[in-house]
Protein backbone atom coordinates (compact mmCIF):
# COMPACT_ATOMS: atom_id res chain seq x y z
CA UNK A 1 0.00 0.00 0.00
CA UNK A 2 1.70 3.23 -1.14
CA UNK A 3 2.07 6.04 1.38
CA UNK A 4 -0.31 8.94 0.60
CA UNK A 5 1.46 12.26 0.13
CA UNK A 6 -0.44 15.53 0.47
CA UNK A 7 0.74 18.92 -0.71
CA UNK A 8 -0.03 21.84 1.56
CA UNK A 9 1.53 25.06 0.32
CA UNK A 10 5.28 24.55 0.16
CA UNK A 11 5.13 21.49 2.42
CA UNK A 12 4.65 17.82 1.52
CA UNK A 13 2.95 15.68 4.12
CA UNK A 14 3.44 11.92 4.03
CA UNK A 15 1.10 9.96 6.31
CA UNK A 16 2.50 6.54 7.01
CA UNK A 17 0.00 3.74 7.64
CA UNK A 18 0.25 0.97 10.22
CA UNK A 19 1.13 -1.98 8.00
CA UNK A 20 4.01 -0.31 6.23
CA UNK A 21 6.15 -2.65 4.18
CA UNK A 22 9.83 -2.08 3.39
CA UNK A 23 9.01 -1.52 -0.25
CA UNK A 24 6.41 1.17 0.60
CA UNK A 25 9.08 3.09 2.50
CA UNK A 26 11.66 2.87 -0.25
CA UNK A 27 9.04 3.98 -2.78
CA UNK A 28 8.12 6.89 -0.50
CA UNK A 29 11.76 7.99 -0.45
CA UNK A 30 11.98 8.04 -4.26
CA UNK A 31 8.54 9.63 -4.61
CA UNK A 32 9.37 12.42 -2.14
CA UNK A 33 12.75 13.18 -3.74
CA UNK A 34 10.94 13.58 -7.05
CA UNK A 35 8.05 15.67 -5.70
CA UNK A 36 10.28 18.03 -3.71
CA UNK A 37 11.82 19.06 -7.03
CA UNK A 38 8.57 19.18 -8.98
CA UNK A 39 6.67 21.27 -6.42
CA UNK A 40 9.74 23.20 -5.21
CA UNK A 41 8.80 22.18 -1.68
CA UNK A 42 10.63 23.69 1.28
CA UNK A 43 9.53 21.15 3.83
CA UNK A 44 8.55 17.53 4.27
CA UNK A 45 6.50 16.18 7.16
CA UNK A 46 6.60 12.45 7.78
CA UNK A 47 3.68 11.55 10.00
CA UNK A 48 4.27 8.23 11.78
CA UNK A 49 1.38 8.52 14.26
CA UNK A 50 -0.24 5.33 12.93
CA UNK A 51 2.99 3.34 12.92
CA UNK A 52 3.22 0.75 15.70
CA UNK A 53 6.84 -0.25 15.13
CA UNK A 54 9.89 1.73 14.05
CA UNK A 55 12.59 -0.88 13.57
CA UNK A 56 16.13 -0.53 12.28
CA UNK A 57 15.11 -0.67 8.64
CA UNK A 58 12.33 1.91 8.96
CA UNK A 59 14.58 4.25 10.94
CA UNK A 60 17.40 3.94 8.43
CA UNK A 61 15.04 4.63 5.53
CA UNK A 62 13.40 7.62 7.23
CA UNK A 63 16.86 9.02 7.84
CA UNK A 64 17.74 8.58 4.21
CA UNK A 65 14.47 10.27 3.21
CA UNK A 66 15.43 13.28 5.34
CA UNK A 67 18.97 13.47 3.94
CA UNK A 68 17.74 13.08 0.36
CA UNK A 69 15.12 15.82 0.85
CA UNK A 70 17.78 18.05 2.40
CA UNK A 71 19.99 17.67 -0.66
CA UNK A 72 16.97 18.65 -2.75
CA UNK A 73 16.48 21.79 -0.65
CA UNK A 74 13.76 20.75 1.80
CA UNK A 75 13.74 20.30 5.57
CA UNK A 76 12.16 17.15 7.02
CA UNK A 77 10.29 16.83 10.29
CA UNK A 78 9.20 13.47 11.65
CA UNK A 79 6.01 13.81 13.69
CA UNK A 80 3.89 11.54 15.85
CA UNK A 81 6.36 8.98 17.18
CA UNK A 82 4.23 7.20 19.80
CA UNK A 83 5.65 6.96 23.33
CA UNK A 84 5.88 3.16 23.18
CA UNK A 85 7.55 3.28 19.81
CA UNK A 86 10.06 5.83 21.13
CA UNK A 87 10.77 3.58 24.11
CA UNK A 88 11.38 0.57 21.85
CA UNK A 89 13.66 2.63 19.59
CA UNK A 90 15.81 3.70 22.53
CA UNK A 91 16.18 0.11 23.72
CA UNK A 92 17.02 -1.04 20.23
CA UNK A 93 19.72 1.63 20.06
CA UNK A 94 18.13 3.62 17.25
CA UNK A 95 18.24 7.37 16.91
CA UNK A 96 17.10 10.01 14.46
CA UNK A 97 20.23 12.10 14.99
CA UNK A 98 20.22 15.35 13.08
CA UNK A 99 16.59 14.99 12.09
CA UNK A 100 13.90 17.31 13.40
CA UNK A 101 11.02 15.75 15.28
CA UNK A 102 7.79 17.19 16.65
CA UNK A 103 4.93 15.90 18.74
CA UNK A 104 2.23 16.10 16.08
CA UNK A 105 1.41 17.44 12.63
CA UNK A 106 0.50 20.89 13.91
CA UNK A 107 3.80 21.33 15.74
CA UNK A 108 5.68 19.93 12.79
CA UNK A 109 4.12 22.48 10.45
CA UNK A 110 4.87 25.28 12.92
CA UNK A 111 8.47 24.17 13.12
CA UNK A 112 8.85 24.19 9.34
CA UNK A 113 7.25 27.65 9.15
CA UNK A 114 9.69 28.94 11.74
CA UNK A 115 12.61 27.45 9.78
CA UNK A 116 11.38 29.05 6.57
CA UNK A 117 10.98 32.43 8.26
CA UNK A 118 14.56 32.17 9.55
CA UNK A 119 15.80 31.28 6.10
CA UNK A 120 13.99 34.11 4.33
CA UNK A 121 14.24 36.73 7.05
CA UNK B 1 2.29 -24.94 26.32
CA UNK B 2 -0.33 -23.86 23.80
CA UNK B 3 -1.23 -21.23 21.23
CA UNK B 4 1.64 -21.74 18.86
CA UNK B 5 1.70 -19.91 15.54
CA UNK B 6 4.17 -20.55 12.75
CA UNK B 7 4.59 -17.64 10.37
CA UNK B 8 6.43 -18.48 7.14
CA UNK B 9 8.87 -15.74 6.21
CA UNK B 10 9.53 -15.61 2.49
CA UNK B 11 9.20 -12.01 1.45
CA UNK B 12 9.35 -8.66 3.14
CA UNK B 13 5.56 -8.35 3.54
CA UNK B 14 5.72 -11.44 5.81
CA UNK B 15 7.69 -9.32 8.31
CA UNK B 16 4.61 -7.14 8.91
CA UNK B 17 2.45 -10.28 9.18
CA UNK B 18 4.79 -11.82 11.80
CA UNK B 19 4.85 -8.74 13.98
CA UNK B 20 1.06 -8.32 13.77
CA UNK B 21 0.54 -11.95 14.80
CA UNK B 22 3.07 -11.47 17.59
CA UNK B 23 1.31 -8.38 18.87
CA UNK B 24 -2.08 -10.13 18.80
CA UNK B 25 -0.72 -13.13 20.69
CA UNK B 26 1.01 -10.87 23.21
CA UNK B 27 -2.20 -8.93 23.78
CA UNK B 28 -4.15 -12.17 24.30
CA UNK B 29 -1.51 -13.35 26.78
CA UNK B 30 -2.02 -10.18 28.80
CA UNK B 31 1.09 -8.19 27.90
CA UNK B 32 0.90 -4.46 28.45
CA UNK B 33 0.75 -2.31 25.36
CA UNK B 34 4.35 -1.14 25.85
CA UNK B 35 5.61 -4.71 25.98
CA UNK B 36 3.54 -5.61 22.93
CA UNK B 37 5.44 -2.93 21.05
CA UNK B 38 8.82 -4.19 22.31
CA UNK B 39 7.89 -7.72 21.21
CA UNK B 40 6.65 -6.58 17.80
CA UNK B 41 9.87 -4.64 17.26
CA UNK B 42 12.07 -7.61 18.19
CA UNK B 43 10.04 -9.86 15.87
CA UNK B 44 10.46 -7.35 13.09
CA UNK B 45 14.26 -7.44 13.45
CA UNK B 46 14.71 -11.22 13.43
CA UNK B 47 12.16 -11.67 10.62
CA UNK B 48 13.92 -9.07 8.52
CA UNK B 49 17.25 -10.81 9.03
CA UNK B 50 15.69 -13.97 7.57
CA UNK B 51 14.54 -12.08 4.48
CA UNK B 52 17.82 -10.19 4.12
CA UNK B 53 20.34 -12.94 4.77
CA UNK B 54 18.65 -16.33 4.45
CA UNK B 55 15.89 -15.62 1.91
CA UNK B 56 13.31 -17.66 3.75
CA UNK B 57 12.55 -19.27 7.06
CA UNK B 58 9.94 -19.25 9.80
CA UNK B 59 9.01 -17.30 12.91
CA UNK B 60 7.30 -19.40 15.55
CA UNK B 61 5.37 -17.62 18.26
CA UNK B 62 4.27 -19.45 21.37
CA UNK B 63 2.88 -18.55 24.75
CA UNK B 64 4.92 -20.34 27.39
CA UNK B 65 4.53 -21.11 31.06
CA UNK B 66 7.38 -21.76 33.46
CA UNK B 67 7.28 -21.92 37.21
CA UNK B 68 4.12 -19.90 37.56
CA UNK B 69 5.11 -17.16 35.14
CA UNK B 70 3.81 -16.65 31.65
CA UNK B 71 5.54 -15.34 28.60
CA UNK B 72 5.86 -15.28 24.86
CA UNK B 73 8.60 -17.14 23.10
CA UNK B 74 9.77 -16.30 19.61
CA UNK B 75 11.87 -18.64 17.50
CA UNK B 76 13.22 -17.37 14.19
CA UNK B 77 14.77 -20.12 12.20
CA UNK B 78 16.20 -20.54 8.73
CA UNK B 79 18.36 -22.83 6.62
CA UNK B 80 20.36 -19.97 5.20
CA UNK B 81 24.12 -19.44 5.02
CA UNK B 82 24.57 -19.19 8.80
CA UNK B 83 26.79 -16.74 10.68
CA UNK B 84 30.55 -17.25 10.79
CA UNK B 85 31.22 -15.29 13.94
CA UNK B 86 28.22 -15.23 16.26
CA UNK B 87 29.97 -13.09 18.84
CA UNK B 88 30.74 -10.44 16.25
CA UNK B 89 27.17 -10.54 14.90
CA UNK B 90 25.90 -9.70 18.41
CA UNK B 91 28.00 -6.55 18.55
CA UNK B 92 26.31 -3.15 18.13
CA UNK B 93 27.14 -1.75 14.72
CA UNK B 94 28.39 -4.96 13.13
CA UNK B 95 26.73 -5.52 9.77
CA UNK B 96 27.64 -7.35 6.59
CA UNK B 97 24.60 -5.76 4.94
CA UNK B 98 25.72 -2.10 5.12
CA UNK B 99 22.98 -1.56 7.68
CA UNK B 100 23.04 -0.28 11.26
CA UNK B 101 24.04 -3.60 12.81
CA UNK B 102 21.50 -3.13 15.60
CA UNK B 103 18.97 -5.87 14.83
CA UNK B 104 20.39 -8.74 16.89
CA UNK B 105 21.91 -6.83 19.83
CA UNK B 106 18.83 -4.57 19.87
CA UNK B 107 16.41 -7.51 19.91
CA UNK B 108 18.40 -8.95 22.82
CA UNK B 109 17.89 -5.72 24.77
CA UNK B 110 14.15 -5.75 24.01
CA UNK B 111 13.66 -9.29 25.33
CA UNK B 112 14.27 -11.04 28.67
CA UNK B 113 16.20 -13.95 27.25
CA UNK B 114 17.96 -14.32 23.94
CA UNK B 115 20.02 -17.06 22.30
CA UNK B 116 21.62 -17.10 18.88
CA UNK B 117 22.72 -20.40 17.39
CA UNK B 118 24.17 -20.59 13.93
CA UNK B 119 26.11 -23.09 11.86
CA UNK B 120 27.72 -21.99 8.62
CA UNK B 121 26.06 -23.73 5.70
CA UNK B 122 23.27 -25.09 7.89
CA UNK B 123 21.29 -22.18 9.21
CA UNK B 124 20.49 -19.78 12.01
CA UNK B 125 18.14 -19.95 14.96
CA UNK B 126 17.26 -17.13 17.31
CA UNK B 127 15.29 -18.08 20.43
CA UNK B 128 13.99 -15.31 22.63
CA UNK B 129 11.44 -14.92 25.39
CA UNK B 130 9.71 -12.10 27.19
CA UNK B 131 7.88 -12.66 30.48
CA UNK B 132 4.69 -11.04 31.68
CA UNK B 133 5.31 -8.35 34.27
N1 LIG C 1 19.43 -15.18 9.74
C1 LIG C 1 20.69 -14.83 9.42
N2 LIG C 1 21.42 -15.57 8.53
C2 LIG C 1 22.68 -15.22 8.21
N3 LIG C 1 23.31 -14.15 8.71
C3 LIG C 1 22.66 -13.36 9.59
C4 LIG C 1 21.32 -13.66 9.99
N4 LIG C 1 20.93 -12.73 10.89
C5 LIG C 1 21.97 -11.90 11.04
N5 LIG C 1 23.02 -12.26 10.26
C6 LIG C 1 24.36 -11.61 10.21
O1 LIG C 1 24.56 -10.90 11.41
C7 LIG C 1 24.82 -9.51 11.13
C8 LIG C 1 24.23 -8.65 12.22
O2 LIG C 1 22.80 -8.73 12.20
P1 LIG C 1 21.96 -7.51 12.77
O3 LIG C 1 20.53 -7.79 12.56
O4 LIG C 1 22.42 -7.22 14.15
O5 LIG C 1 22.43 -6.27 11.88
P2 LIG C 1 22.05 -5.94 10.35
O6 LIG C 1 20.93 -6.79 9.88
O7 LIG C 1 23.30 -6.00 9.57
O8 LIG C 1 21.58 -4.44 10.46
P3 LIG C 1 20.17 -3.90 11.04
O9 LIG C 1 19.44 -5.07 11.62
O10 LIG C 1 20.52 -2.88 12.06
O11 LIG C 1 19.46 -3.33 9.87
C9 LIG C 1 24.24 -9.28 9.76
O12 LIG C 1 24.85 -8.21 9.09
C10 LIG C 1 24.50 -10.62 9.06
O13 LIG C 1 25.84 -10.69 8.62
MG1 LIG D 1 19.17 -7.00 10.99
Amino acid sequence: MPVPVLKQGSVLIASIQAALSDRDLVELRDDLADRVGRHRSRGVVIDVTALDVLDSFATRTIRSIAYTAKLRGAETVVVGIQPEVAFAMVQLGLSLDGIETALDLEEGMALLQAREAERVG
Amino acid sequence: MSDSVVVPIERETDIVCARQKGRALAAAAGFLSTDQTLLATAISEVARNIVSYAGKGTVTLQTVQEGGRRGLSIVASDNGPGIENVELAMRDGYSTGKSLGLGLPGAKRLMDSFALESVVGVGTKVTMTKWLR
